[in-house]
């Protein structure tokens, strides 16, 4: 065998883990330096002018719909299909009549309900953080239960 | 900073014209405003030029662009169109658009299509589909359902209806909110329409012969001033057609 041939080890194989011991610092040097060349130039990149600088003030649109608010394209007329009737209703409240269905929203539950409902919930949340003792006052108030409540230990009979 | 667009709103240019753009300087602390650019511009370095004849519009704030003229039909993301499926192939399906190539149209972007459970789309139909991917360097992809996975009126449709086709400014002005030639439309009988933004119209009414004159009033609205649209729309109501 060629002695010179077996000394000479490929650069793949010196690269592998358990080769590093062995080199020296130079050839690590070189190695490591072939390594970033070969990953730079896998790297690609676009060798363009400098269009970026504005990029952030010019917006290209390519579509007319947000240009002209254009309407989705399926109409029907005078109920011939209820159902493209619906979408397009549906389609043009959402895009017109936002501050309609706010104002509808606040007449859904009138100011009296609601203080209505606030003044009943006075008492029950008030009857809730009460302590047992006084739960007794408020059962005053409701006569009906009084007299069923009022009961007294009975002797047993021998 | 718009000057140079202002002076031109409502007239017509041609391509080749520019505008300059009175960009801020870096010391002036006033930031620059966002200039939206439509269709029919396009950016060259710091100037904005001009790459379809028309007129120019201007929407407040910032967006300018050019209503133009034009039938030939470029694929836009997001765009709702009108296609023609012209062929099966093992999971997509090949929609013909209107433009330079067919557009893919996935046998799932149906609403409630799984693998096992595929939509009844057939050679020949049409569908109303909406661009996933409208690049000009690759082939357009068409869906018929929205974000959510719903239809919304997109799929397959078109029994007993007639599809023609009309320039592409026809269809705009049909579609733009208010639209005049809509109202005197809806005014007429009972029908229905698909607009398609690649200039495909498809049209249904009660008979066949309603259909032919809408069709036809359509067709003809392409060059027609306001006024004699509105003579030929009266007497079709009076029923001389």
């Amino acid at each position: 065998m060629d002695l010179e041939g077996a000394a000479k080890l490929s650069k793949n194989v010196l690269r592998m883990k358990f080769m590093q011991r062995s080199l020296d610092p130079e050839a690590k040097k070189q190695l490591e330096e072939d390594e970033k060349k070969v990953i730079s130039e896998e790297h690609w990149f676009l060798d363009l002018p400098e269009l970026t600088a504005h990029e952030n003030v010019i917006v290209m649109e390519r579509s007319f719909v947000s240009c002209e608010d254009l309407m989705f394209g399926r109409i029907s007329f005078k109920g011939f299909n209820p159902e493209v009737e619906k979408l397009m209703a549906a389609t043009n409240k959402s895009e017109n009549t936002d501050d309609d269905e706010m104002s509808k929203m606040d007449t859904d539950i009138t100011d009296e309900d609601m203080a209505m409902r606030y003044a009943n919930l006075v008492g029950s949340i008030k009857k809730k953080f009460a302590k047992k003792r006084e739960h007794a006052s408020f059962e005053d108030e409701a006569p009906s239960l009084e007299k069923q409540a009022k009961r007294t230990f009975q002797k047993p009979s021998d | 900073m718009f000057a140079s667009f202002k002076d031109k709103i409502g007239e017509a240019v041609l391509p080749g014209d520019v505008f300059t753009l009175e960009l801020p300087s870096p010391e002036n602390k006033a930031k620059a405003e966002k200039l939206i650019c439509g269709p029919g511009l396009r950016r060259d370095g710091d100037n904005v030029s001009v790459c379809k004849c028309g007129v120019l519009r201007h929407k407040p704030p910032n967006v300018f662009w050019i209503d133009s003229q034009q039938k030939r039909y470029v694929p836009v993301k997001g765009e709702a169109v009108i296609g023609i499926v012209t062929a099966k192939s093992g999971d997509i399906f090949k929609v013909d658009v209107g433009g330079s190539e067919l557009a893919s149209l996935s046998y799932l972007a149906f609403e409630g299509a799984t693998k096992r459970n595929r939509p009844n789309v057939q050679v020949g139909d049409l569908v109303f589909g909406q661009f996933l991917i409208a690049n000009k360097d690759m082939e357009p992809e068409l869906v018929c359902i929205d974000s959510c996975g719903r239809a919304n009126g997109m799929g397959v449709f078109g029994e007993g209806g007639l599809l023609f086709r009309v320039s592409l400014g026809l269809v705009r002005r049909l579609l733009v909110p208010q639209s005049e030639l809509l109202a005197e439309l809806s005014a007429l009988f009972p029908c229905e329409l698909v607009v398609g933004l690649n200039g495909r119209v498809w049209v249904k009414a009660a008979s066949t012969q309603h259909t032919l004159i809408l069709a036809n009033l359509l067709q003809s609205a392409e060059n027609m001033t306001a006024k004699q649209r509105q003579q030929l729309f009266r007497k079709v109501a009076d029923g001389a057609l």
